[in-house]
């Protein structure tokens, strides 16, 4: 018999200068450098601060640059590949910072891997391990942790963002935090793709922060897709760097040069989604080595338990795959950041992490694999700082003045509540625009039109009447959430006349100079999309 | 997604309740947790390395249940098979030092 949940009419209510809302690395990193200035800080999390969130499943490797005359070169080479989105400065910093931490973690004795010679190899951190080691080191710092506490909306005083509010999802209550500065590192949205870490990752940050009136950038770019055993929740590219890819007769599916292809990782996606559009698609990794087998084995241990799990040998059996979507996760889009400590633009509010764009790291491409583990290393810690220095300025301020809720859709409906709008069917609705390799890897200007009037329609609907009960708040906010996100990401898309990284616009091949910029999106029910050309140089200066 | 949570090899300490990071299980007041909320399993594994006897069996198949058994589960050694190859045992973590993911990085 399940235990009668605890149902508390009383709410929870406490008092800090800074709140961390999320609970993957960027959270974590976010809280300690707060707590570090100062700071007394909580950190509310949907999930379990340890298991949720993007790393936690994962064995993610960082973009480890150590420093030296180097390091420019490694950073300028990076920005080659970013379509011209990213910026140098940006990423040195990121860099520096990122480094820092790999170090302090380190002298904390994470228990990083060695190399041949004994030196430890700090450019890789498993998912797992690096999570529960960082949950110590964030409650050592004094940290109030609040797991399964979703946060719902943010409060604002008029002036600046003061708090945020949620349901105890394990206990049935509401709860409130009263916050000198409020951190976003609620990740990205996986469009409820079967994915790692997907389930709670919907992009509630991207509607919280925008209802409070900052903006979006990088939002197009959505059109990353990674490889996984069909059926699977294992979206990691690694183990196809080194396969055989064959259709349903078993015929081999040739590269761009007419060879078979032997690599299904970066740009070689592409022809992997064209042949998975025609039919299923088997792969075999048979390009790999004995001793590379081991290495697979050991140090992706999840794709093993997957294939050992299902019967299959991998090396030397053709097993079916899938191109699985990831929305903003291994995408670009996010919050936009305007200054160096990772503010929004709103006062009180910061970004860190998956929830911010990350359009000046990695530009157009997709910053997995690298960038997003360190950008989550160095903007977590700035954010953390940039929220402890704001809250000390305005301490005493936020408590002495009301606070009035900001959360919209999903909340509170602009006409009236109907039970036939529910969660689950508008997330079904939002997938079947944003999901499919035929629409979304690849795109044209019709698709993207007829999508974008869909989701207008189901937006219409969500605003205007979704709204959930007690702990099913949650639900009809994620839908809400993902609605929204979905809807900037096909406008987005639909603006950028022009095909660049992994938006691709099969109507429109080329790069256009003109959109060489980033796109800020702003608003939510009305929003407009603006070209932000010498924006960056801007934030340089 | 999570399917078993086996009778025979759960102590009743509700850490998989607490660290599951979708809110899977629900504790009972006399038994083992309850799997209350599959549908929202993300397959992560994660609960299967945080369970201190290896009673819980998350199968690989992400988009709904196989059906697998508690007793196929058991005769194919399955239960604590990815804690195994990670190096954690009975909940604790472990491993991370032999990890040999560098060596992939250089091979690629
Ligand atoms: C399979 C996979 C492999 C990857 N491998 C690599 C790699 O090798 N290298 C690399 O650089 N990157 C990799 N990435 C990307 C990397 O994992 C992410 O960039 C990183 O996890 C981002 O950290 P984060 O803290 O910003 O977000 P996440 O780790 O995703 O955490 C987000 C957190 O926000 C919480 N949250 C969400 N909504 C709310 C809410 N409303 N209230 C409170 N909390 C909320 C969630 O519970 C979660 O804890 C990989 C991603 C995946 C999916
Ligand atoms: S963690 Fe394992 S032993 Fe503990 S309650 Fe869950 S299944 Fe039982
Ligand atoms: S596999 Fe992950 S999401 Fe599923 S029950 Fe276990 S911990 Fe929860």
């Amino acid at each position: 018999m399940p235990k009668p949940q605890r149902h508390n009419s009383e709410s929870l209510r406490i008092h800090a200068d800074v709140l961390v809302l999320g609970g993957g690395p960027s959270a974590a990193w976010a809280a300690v450098a707060a707590a570090e200035s100062g700071a007394k800080v909580v950190l509310a999390d949907k999930g379990y601060l340890g298991t949720s969130g993007a790393t936690a499943p994962s064995n993610t490797g960082t973009w480890c640059v150590p420093p030296g005359d180097n390091r420019h070169a490694v950073v300028d080479r990076r920005w080659q590949r970013t379509g011209e989105l990213a910026d140098q400065r940006w990423m040195l910093r990121c860099v520096d910072t990122a480094y820092q931490n790999l170090l302090r973690l380190s002298e904390w004795g994470y228990p990083f891997p060695s190399e041949d010679d004994g030196r430890l190899y700090i450019a890789n951190l498993r998912g797992p391990d690096y999570m529960r080691f960082m949950r110590r080191r964030v409650l050592m710092a004094g940290v109030t942790v609040l797991d399964h506490h979703p946060a719902l909306e943010l409060l604002s005083d008029g002036d600046a963002v003061v708090g945020a509010a949620g349901v105890a999802r394990q206990v049935g209550h509401d709860w409130r935090v009263d916050a000198g500065a409020v951190v976003l590192a609620t990740g990205g949205c996986a469009f409820r793709e079967r994915i790692l870490g997907g389930t709670g990752l919907t992009g509630d940050g991207y509607l919280m922060a925008a209802e409070a009136g900052a903006s979006l950038s990088g939002m197009e770019f959505t059109g990353k897709y990674t490889l996984a055993p069909y059926g699977s929740s294992l979206n990691k590219g690694l183990p196809f760097r080194w396969a055989s890819f064959h259709r349903e007769d078993g015929s081999p599916i040739l590269g761009p040069t007419g060879e078979p292809l032997r690599n299904g990782i970066g740009d070689r996606e592409e022809e992997l989604a064209r042949a998975l559009i025609d039919g299923p698609v088997y792969a075999r990794l048979d390009q790999a080595e004995p001793a590379l087998q081991g290495w697979l084995r050991q140090g992706q241990p999840n794709c093993f338990v997957t294939y050992d799990r299902a019967g299959i040998d991998p090396f030397s059996e053709l097993f079916r795959i899938t191109l699985r979507a990831e929305g903003t996760v291994r995408g670009t889009g996010g919050i936009d950041i305007v200054s160096d400590d990772c503010a929004t633009g709103v006062p009180g509010l910061y970004v860190a992490g998956d929830a911010a764009s990350r359009e000046m790291m990695t530009g157009a491409v997709s910053g997995g694999g690298a960038v997003n583990s360190s950008w989550a290393l160095a903007s977590g810690w700035w954010a953390g700082k940039g929220a402890s220095t704001h809250a000390r300025r305005w301490t005493g301020k936020a408590f002495r003045r009301e606070a009035r809720p900001l959360g919209q859709a999903g909340l509170r409906p602009s006409a009236f509540a109907r039970a036939d709008i529910a969660a689950a069917e508008v997330i079904e609705a939002v997938r079947g625009e944003v999901t499919p390799l035929d629409g979304n890897f690849f795109r044209t200007g019709e698709r993207l039109e007829k999508s974008a009037e869909r989701l207008e329609s189901v937006w219409r609907d969500v605003r205007g009447h979704l709204q959930g009960e007690g702990a099913d708040r949650l639900r009809s906010r994620e839908a809400a959430s993902i609605a929204a996100s979905g809807r900037w990401s096909v406008a987005a898309a639909l603006h950028r006349a022009e095909s660049r990284g992994m938006h691709r616009r099969t109507d429109l091949p080329g790069r256009n100079t003109a959109l060489a910029h980033r796109l800020v999106i702003t608003g939510v029910d009305d929003f407009r999309i603006a070209g932000a050309p010498g924006r960056l140089a801007e934030l340089a200066s | 997604m999570i399917e078993i949570v086996s009778a025979t090899r759960c102590v009743e300490c509700d850490i998989c309740v607490k660290v599951c990071p979708t809110n899977v299980f629900d504790a009972t007041e006399n038994g083992a947790p309850v799997i209350a909320r599959q549908e929202d399993c993300q397959t992560c594994f994660l609960c299967e390395i945080y369970c201190p006897t290896d009673a819980l069996y998350v199968a690989e198949f992400a988009e709904g249940p196989t059906g697998i058994t508690e007793a196929q589960a058991e005769a194919r050694q399955l239960f604590g098979s990815y804690a195994r190859a990670l190096g954690w045992k009975r909940g604790k973590a472990g491993g991370s030092e032999f990890d040999p993911t560098h060596r992939i990085r250089v091979a690629q």
